[in-house]
């Protein structure tokens, strides 16, 4: 797990992931059937990169990070973490990596310990992790995490419930950099807050990257598509448990390929009436199908207005169109 | 076009153990024929409890304390909350949309129930009347094969269908007015934009008007006509969207504007309001923003709450002392 050991330029690279959930019926629990939330999601990030992943409930983006993390194992693929494959390490010889890869979640009302105190919450991976030497060095260091999120430490001893929104999602963060992690998944962080506080936190995340011994490398789920434009360095597309598109976010806006992408982006308002007037609107049929039975081929033809019969039967790579703009369509 | 609705400085005031919430704090605004208003604010400015206002659906410890609702020539608070004209006039000729499919369905009626109920109350249809335009219109809001799914139950469908059987069930006296109280907010992307696309489709089809409440400045700019900017309880700014989006002149607006990360810019640094807004039940004697103002000035600190003032443009007013067109050095991110 040393750093020495990982002279790769990829912090990260996701080969062929698949998680599937099984859904069991009966006393026996046999399994009937498999929900394919990920289904050969590939990517890679380097050192200092942010990689936004975006897509609709049920597309398997908060799946990907929580595999990632190895909260769930991983029914195939590789997740090479610092030049290590992760995928399959057990539960025991997974500590050093957590350590080296944090994570923010969506819900800051659920997602801290009601009963802890700021303080604890932040300082309990340093406990874990036995990384602070004595007692001073631990407050100097939760400290000083409080002061890098723009929170006051003097609020280190009230509980969640005394915190806006916004600063409970700061506790949040914070608690994330306390090991110095290397990776931080960041699901959702700002979905549940308001205008003018996510733009607090947007910033924040974005100031922290530089700002600590380490380049930070973020891995950002969200389904607005103007915030994960706004934060990344790449953006993917996820539909069903696939990404069907990777690319820089101007390229993502000015020349989205996949008519999936087109349609999101046609679908998120500008708030701008001169250019909404002017903006080409595209509507989408239907509904996300149920990823239980996902349809044959690729996954987007029922609702897809460039499907042909082959969209049905074939299912599309993800490949490169130049620069590094990679697609999965029959039809670009 | 006509004036349907008209609000003059309703107060909706809530008791709590903390002292009085200012939770409406004296908010006019009207609504023409035909006309779509979006009202503006973060949780907690006061949006939602103005319509709910509006429907008197306020329930203790709140209480419309002051203020006129206009509607038809008739003021609506002289009627009693549980009155016969109240009933006529909510679900009838005024319906609302809910923010949560998912808990503004009742699950243990089906959906002809439901959708039936006002048909028969308001419009006095016979059951098998009623039962038959309950059809018709979720055949209108896009429901596949209506006649087999109107006795489902609400859990058999999806977030998005459900909210477009609220579309139905608020459509279906004809209203003069639908207010959609964040209609889409816990909804996909692409499943917002079906239905805003629909809710628009249907108000043109029938003639009516709609508000839409929304912290979303993208969903306005795209559909509304007028808009109102809510904080703290009060109406900050109000014009028309072109104007307002072109010539944002109160602070707070420019701040929201600033704030959201736009699809159509490329990555700038995002300007945000700092500090919180503020708490409802001890609030200053002045401007409510003036915490969270970066343009404020001697006057504002000394001077009481400032009352909306016209300003350049057609029925655009801000309430506030400083006017953002008259000062130096603002950045609007266009």
């Amino acid at each position: 797990m040393s750093q020495s050991k990982n002279n790769n330029e990829y912090l990260l690279e996701v080969k062929d992931l698949k998680m599937y959930f099984p859904v069991t019926r009966g006393l026996l629990r046999r399994k009937v059937a498999d929900v394919k939330a990920v289904d050969g999601v590939s990517f890679s990030l380097k050192k200092g990169e942010t990689l936004g992943l975006v897509g609709e409930s049920g597309c398997g983006k908060t799946t990907v990070g929580r595999t990632i993390n190895r909260l769930y194992k991983p029914t195939a693929g590789e997740i090479i973490f610092q030049g290590e494959d992760i995928a399959q390490l057990p539960e025991k010889e997974l500590k050093p990596v957590r350590r080296e890869m944090a994570m923010i979640f969506q819900d800051p009302y659920s997602s801290l310990d009601p009963r802890q105190s700021a303080g604890n919450i932040v300082g309990e991976p340093l406990i874990v992790h036995n990384i602070t030497k004595n007692k001073d060095d631990y407050y100097e260091r939760v400290e000083r995490l409080f002061q890098m999120v723009g929170l006051d430490p003097a609020l280190m001893n009230r509980y969640p419930h005394e915190f806006s929104g916004g600063q409970r999602q700061r506790i949040g963060i914070a608690r994330a950099l306390a090991c110095n992690p290397s990776l931080i998944i960041c699901d959702e962080p700002v979905s549940a807050l308001d205008v003018s506080i996510q733009a607090q936190i947007i910033n924040l995340l974005m100031d922290l990257k530089s700002e600590g011994d380490k380049l930070l490398t973020y891995i950002f789920i969200a389904h607005d598509l103007s915030v994960v434009k706004h934060i990344s360095d790449r953006v993917a597309v996820m539909y069903l448990g696939r990404v069907v598109e990777i690319t820089t976010p101007g390229e993502l806006y000015n020349n989205p390929l996949h008519p999936y992408t087109q349609a999101l982006l046609s679908a998120v308002p500008v708030p701008d009436p001169e250019i909404e007037e002017k903006r080409e609107r595209i509507i989408l049929e239907g509904e996300v199908p149920s990823p239980l039975f996902p349809p044959s081929g690729c996954t987007f033809h029922p609702r897809c207005p460039m499907a042909t019969p082959e969209c049905s039967k074939t299912i599309p790579e993800l490949r490169d169109c130049g620069n590094g703009h990679m697609v999965a369509c029959l039809r670009v | 076009m006509g004036r349907l609705l008209e609000v003059k400085d309703l107060k909706t005031y809530f008791k709590t153990d903390d002292g009085i919430v200012k939770a409406v704090d004296g908010v006019s605004f009207y609504i023409d024929e035909q006309e779509i208003v979006g009202v503006v604010g973060e949780s907690g400015c006061g949006k939602t409890v103005t319509q709910l206002s509006v429907m008197q659906l306020i329930n203790r410890p709140g209480r419309i304390v002051g203020g006129e609702i206009i509607f038809e020539g008739k003021n609506l608070l002289e009627y009693e909350q549980h009155g016969p004209e109240m009933r006529s006039i909510r679900g009838g000729k005024i319906a609302m949309i809910f923010q949560e499919p998912m808990t503004s369905l009742n699950p243990v009626l089906t959906l002809n129930q439901q959708i039936s109920e006002s048909l028969m109350l308001h419009l006095k249809m016979s059951k098998e009347e009623a039962r038959k335009r309950a059809i018709e219109l979720l055949g209108l809001v896009g429901i596949p094969s209506p006649e087999e799914r109107i006795d489902d139950y609400p859990h058999q469908f999806s977030g998005g269908m459900r909210q477009r059987v609220m579309i139905a069930m608020g459509m279906a006296c004809n209203p003069k007015i639908l207010i959609a109280d964040e209609p889409t907010t816990a909804l996909d992307v692409t499943t917002q934009a079906q239905l805003l696309e629909l809710m628009k489709s249907m108000v043109e089809q029938f003639k009516s008007s709609l508000v839409i409440v929304t912290h979303n400045l993208g969903v306005v700019a795209r559909y509304a006509q007028r808009i109102y900017i809510m904080y703290a309880g009060k109406v900050v700014e109000e014009g028309k969207c072109k104007d307002i989006f072109k010539n944002p002149r109160h602070p707070y607006t420019v701040g929201l504007l600033n704030s959201v990360p736009r699809l159509d810019v490329e990555g700038e640094r995002l300007i945000p309001i700092e500090g919180l807004p503020p708490n409802l039940t001890q609030m200053p004697p002045t401007c409510a923003f003036l915490p969270r103002c970066p343009y404020a000035t001697e006057q504002c600190r000394t001077q009481p709450m400032p009352e909306l003032r016209p300003v350049e443009g057609e029925g655009h007013k801000i309430r506030c002392y400083v006017d953002i067109a008259e000062v130096d050095n603002v950045t609007v991110k266009k």
